[in-house]
C-alpha cells in the first residue's frame, strides 16, 4: 500500500453500486426540496433524476421521488438520513430491478421536417403511449411515457429523422396491486 | 378579545415558558425590537460576548454543563454569519443550541439589503432544522418547536430566522402544546429481545470491551449512573471516546483511559483484540476507527444508540439497539439483575484471563513522558493542575490541538458534564468562551480552559466578557509557540518541514490580561509550577495563565493515520527500547 501522509484513513474496497429509487413524502413548505437536494449533495450523494410535485393539497404534502446509485451502506445512510429530516413524513426505498414497482418518465419531443419522416418518427414512438399535443405543415409537439432507458434509445434513434428538442421528466414510482408503500 | 403581542414579545413569552434563564447573544440592526424588549423581562439575563462565534460557543458550554439547551441572539447578515462556525460544532457534537437570528424585513428579503443574508441558507446543513418565519401568526409555535426539535432524539442546533417586521407585527400568543408528535423523530423503538439478545452475548463472551461516548452524556446524570452499574454488575473494562469522558470515573480500575488516535495502549489493543465489543452512545468516529477493515477484526459488535443513522454507517455492528442510553442501559441492568437471582454463577470468572492481558498492556504505562527539572513539560503541567484542582467539582474545557489530548489524557474526570471539548468539528477557539458559557450555569465553581497559545487566540476577545460579568474563569494555556498538533504532523509526516506552524510573534500574555482588566500568571519553571497554579485557583476573578512549555514535546501514543488499533507509536521510553525510528517513520 501507497505511503500515506494524510491524518486520515485511505479509502478501503469498494462495494457494487446498484440503482435506487427513493420515495419521500414531506411537508410542501419553503425550502424543503432545498434540505432534500442539500442532504444529497452534502454527503456526496447522486442524484440521477428527480421529480416532485404535491399530491395531497389537503394535508399538504409534496411526494418526492429521487433516482440515486449506491452500495447498499449507502442506500441505507441516504434512507436514515432523509427520515431524519424534519419534514419528511415517510421514505420508501426499493431497486430499480423491483418488478412489483412500476415507474415511469415522461418526455415531450418537438420534431420538424418532411412528413415522411415525420411519421417514422410517430410510428416509432407508438408503443410508447403516444399522444400528438401539436401539430402544424412542418412540425409536431409529441408526448411519451416509458422507461429512462427506452426514452433514452427512442430519443438517440429519432435525433436523424427531425427531433430539434426534446423535454423530460425524473421517474415517478408506484407499487403494484392494492398495497401501497409504507 | 385575547392581548395581542408584538414579535419581539412573543420571543420572550416562549423563552419564559422554555425556561430560558440565559441567553448569549449581540445586537445589531435587524434584532433591536428584541433587545429592545429584554429590559421588560427580568428572569431572562442577556450576557452580551463580543463576537458571535464566541455567543455560540458559550452556549455550547453552558448546554454541555447544564443539560439544558443553549440560547443564541444574533442580527442578520455578520451576525449569522459569525455564528456559523458554533452551529456547525454543536451539529457535530450533538449540543443542543436555539439560535435566534435577526433578518431584514420580509420586503427586502432578496434585494441585498443591508445586512442581508440567505441565513436559513447558509445553515441548513449546519442545524438539525431552521425556520425563516414569515407570518408573525407562525412564530409562537415555531419557537417551542425550535426547542423541541433542538433538545429532543440526538440533540442539536437550530435557528430561526425572524425579519424585524415579523419582530414588530402583533398577534395572540399560543402556549407550548403539550406532548406533540414529531413524527417519529425521537427514537426510542428498542425491543426486550433485543436486550435478551444482548443478555446472551454478554454471558458467552471472554474478550468483552466497552466503548462508551458523548451519547452517555447527552442522556443526563441518570445515563452515567446506569452505565457504571453495568459496567459493575459485568465487570467488564471500560473505555471511552473524547466526548464520553466523565461519565464513568477515570480513575476507577475497570476503566482503560480513552481510546483511539491518541488513547492509550490498553484500550486500543483491547478494542482490536476482544470478542464482544459494546459502543453505547458512540459513533465509530475516524479519530477511533483507524483503519476499517481492520478494526476489531474477531469481535461481535452491538451499537446502542439514539440515532438510527449513526448504526452501520462505518462499522457494521450484529446487533443494533436504537434507543436512549438511561432507558437501554437501565434495561439491560434490570435483566442482568433479574437473571442474576435465579442462578447466582457470574460470568466474572469467564474474564479472568481477559483482565491479565488487559493489565499486561497497562504495564506499558503508554501516557508515560520524561519529565524534566529544567522546563516544564505539558504533560505535567496537566496533572499538576488535576491533582490541585482534583477536590474541588471543577470544569474543564479546552481548545483544539495537543493541549486537548494532553488533558484528556491526564486529567481524569469522575463525573458527567465536567468536561467541555470540541471533538468533531475540532473548532480551535473553543474552549475560552465555552468556558464563559461554564461558569454562566455554575457560578460558584471553578472553571478552567485548558489551553494552547495559538487556538486561545482566536477567541481571545472574550476575556472582555468574562470580566465584565466577573466570571472568575482560569485560562491555562500551554504555551509553547507552536501549533503543536501541526507541528506533531509536520513532524513525523512531513520530514519536519515546520512551513507557517511557528508564531513568530505572540503577544506577552501578561501584558494581555492587564489590559483586559483580568490577573496575569506566568511560569517558566517546574519548581514554581504548583505555587502558581495554587494561586491561580485562589484568585477570585478571571486569571490568564501563561505557562511556558518544552516546546518540542510530542503527543504520544498514537496511530497513524491508516493503521489499525494494535499498531500504535508510543511514547520516547519505548522508542528508545525498541529502536523503531527508521521503522516507525514508514509506519506513518
Amino acid at each position: 500500500m501507497p505511503k500515506s501522509k494524510s491524518a486520515y484513513s485511505v479509502p478501503t474496497k469498494k462495494e457494487k453500486s446498484d440503482t435506487y429509487i427513493f420515495v419521500v413524502w414531506v411537508d410542501n413548505e419553503a425550502g424543503v426540496l432545498a434540505r432534500v437536494v442539500g442532504l444529497f449533495s452534502g454527503r456526496g450523494y447522486n442524484i440521477e433524476s428527480l421529480a416532485v410535485a404535491e399530491v395531497d393539497a389537503v394535508k399538504n404534502i409534496s411526494r418526492i421521488t429521487i433516482v440515486t446509485t449506491g452500495t447498499p451502506q449507502v442506500i441505507d445512510q441516504i434512507k436514515l438520513q432523509l427520515a431524519k429530516l424534519v419534514p419528511v413524513h415517510k421514505v420508501a426505498e426499493f431497486k430499480r430491478e423491483d418488478k412489483n414497482v412500476i415507474f415511469k418518465e415522461m418526455a415531450l419531443f418537438k420534431i420538424t421536417g418532411k412528413k415522411k419522416k415525420m411519421e417514422k418518427c410517430l410510428n416509432a414512438c407508438k408503443k410508447f403511449d403516444l399522444v400528438i399535443l401539436d401539430e402544424t405543415k412542418t412540425s409536431k409537439v409529441i408526448q411519451i411515457t416509458a422507461l429512462r432507458r427506452e426514452i433514452d434509445k427512442i430519443s438517440k434513434k429519432l435525433k436523424p429523422w427531425g427531433l430539434i428538442s426534446a423535454s423530460r421528466t425524473g421517474a415517478v414510482a408506484m407499487t403494484r396491486g392494492a398495497k401501497i408503500f409504507n | 378579545m385575547p392581548k395581542l403581542y408584538t414579535g419581539a414579545e412573543i420571543v420572550f413569552k416562549c423563552l419564559e415558558d422554555q425556561k430560558v434563564e440565559h441567553i448569549f447573544g449581540y445586537p445589531g440592526g435587524a434584532v433591536l425590537p428584541i433587545y429592545d424588549e429584554l429590559k421588560n423581562h427580568t428572569s431572562i439575563k442577556h450576557i452580551l460576548v463580543r463576537h458571535e462565534q464566541g455567543a455560540g460557543h458559550a452556549a455550547e458550554g453552558y448546554a454541555r454543563s447544564s443539560g439544558k439547551p443553549g440560547v443564541v441572539l444574533v442580527t442578520s447578515g455578520p451576525g449569522a454569519t459569525n455564528v456559523v462556525t458554533a452551529l456547525t460544532d454543536a451539529y457535530m457534537d450533538s449540543v443542543p443550541l436555539v439560535c435566534i437570528s435577526g433578518q431584514v424585513p420580509t420586503h427586502l428579503i432578496g434585494t441585498d439589503a443591508f445586512q442581508e443574508c440567505d441565513t436559513t441558507g447558509i445553515t441548513r446543513p449546519c442545524t438539525k432544522h431552521n425556520w425563516l418565519v414569515k407570518d408573525i401568526n407562525d412564530l409562537s409555535e415555531i419557537m417551542h418547536e425550535a426547542f423541541k426539535v433542538a433538545t429532543t432524539g440526538r440533540p442539536g442546533p437550530v435557528l430561526v430566522d425572524i425579519p424585524k417586521d415579523i419582530q414588530f407585527a402583533k398577534t395572540k400568543y399560543k402556549k407550548p402544546k403539550k406532548e406533540k408528535k414529531l413524527n417519529g423523530k425521537s427514537n426510542n423503538k428498542f425491543s426486550q429481545k433485543q436486550i435478551d439478545q444482548l443478555i446472551d452475548l454478554l454471558k458467552n463472551t471472554k474478550k468483552p470491551v466497552i466503548y462508551s461516548g458523548g451519547g452517555v452524556i447527552n442522556s443526563g446524570p441518570k445515563a452515567s449512573d446506569a452505565l457504571r452499574e453495568f459496567v459493575e454488575l459485568t465487570g467488564f473494562p471500560i473505555t471511552s471516546t473524547l466526548q464520553g469522558l466523565g461519565a464513568y470515573p477515570g480513575d476507577d480500575n475497570q476503566f482503560l483511559g480513552m481510546l483511539g488516535m491518541h488513547g492509550t495502549y490498553e484500550a486500543n489493543n483491547a478494542m482490536h483484540d476482544c470478542d464482544l465489543l459494546i459502543n453505547i452512545g458512540a459513533r465509530f468516529d475516524d479519530r477511533i476507527t483507524g483503519k476499517i477493515d481492520e478494526f476489531s477484526p474477531n469481535s461481535k459488535k452491538v451499537h446502542i444508540d439514539i440515532d438510527p443513522s449513526s448504526i452501520n454507517k462505518i462499522i457494521k455492528v450484529d446487533l443494533a439497539i436504537v434507543g436512549d442510553v438511561t432507558k437501554v442501559i437501565g434495561k439491560v441492568n434490570k435483566t442482568i439483575l433479574k437473571k442474576k437471582n435465579g442462578h447466582s454463577k457470574s460470568n466474572k470468572s469467564n474474564i479472568a484471563k481477559w483482565w491479565e492481558q488487559i493489565q499486561k498492556w497497562r504495564g506499558k504505562d503508554s501516557l508515560n513522558f520524561v519529565n524534566s527539572n529544567d522546563s516544564i513539560k505539558p504533560q505535567h503541567a496537566v496533572q499538576r493542575l488535576y491533582e490541585l484542582t482534583k477536590d474541588k467539582d471543577t470544569y474543564v474545557t479546552t481548545e483544539v490541538g495537543q493541549h486537548q489530548m494532553w488533558a484528556a489524557q491526564h486529567y481524569k474526570f469522575n463525573k458527567p458534564n465536567r468536561w467541555m471539548t470540541s471533538g468533531g468539528l475540532g473548532t480551535m477557539g473553543y474552549g475560552l468562551p465555552a468556558a464563559v458559557g461554564v461558569q454562566i450555569a455554575h457560578p460558584e465553581k471553578l472553571v478552567v480552559d485548558i489551553a494552547g497559545e495559538a487556538s486561545v487566540l482566536m477567541t481571545m476577545q472574550e476575556m472582555s466578557t468574562a470580566v465584565q460579568y466577573n466570571l472568575p474563569i482560569k485560562i491555562f494555556i500551554l504555551n509553547n509557540q507552536y501549533m503543536g498538533m501541526v507541528r506533531q504532523w509536520q513532524e513525523l509526516l512531513h520530514e519536519k518541514n515546520y512551513s507557517e506552524s511557528y508564531s513568530e510573534a505572540l503577544p506577552d500574555f501578561l501584558k494581555m490580561a492587564e489590559a483586559y482588566g483580568c490577573k496575569g500568571i506566568k511560569a517558566e519553571n517546574p519548581s514554581e509550577l504548583d505555587e502558581k497554579i495554587q494561586e491561580m485557583i485562589d484568585y477570585k476573578g478571571p486569571v490568564i495563565f501563561d505557562c511556558h512549555v518544552d516546546p518540542n514535546e510530542n503527543c504520544f501514543p498514537m496511530i497513524p493515520s491508516g493503521k489499525p488499533h494494535n499498531q500504535m507509536i508510543l511514547g520516547p521510553n519505548d522508542q528508545e527500547e525498541n529502536k523503531i525510528k527508521g521503522k516507525g517513520k514508514a509506519l506513518v
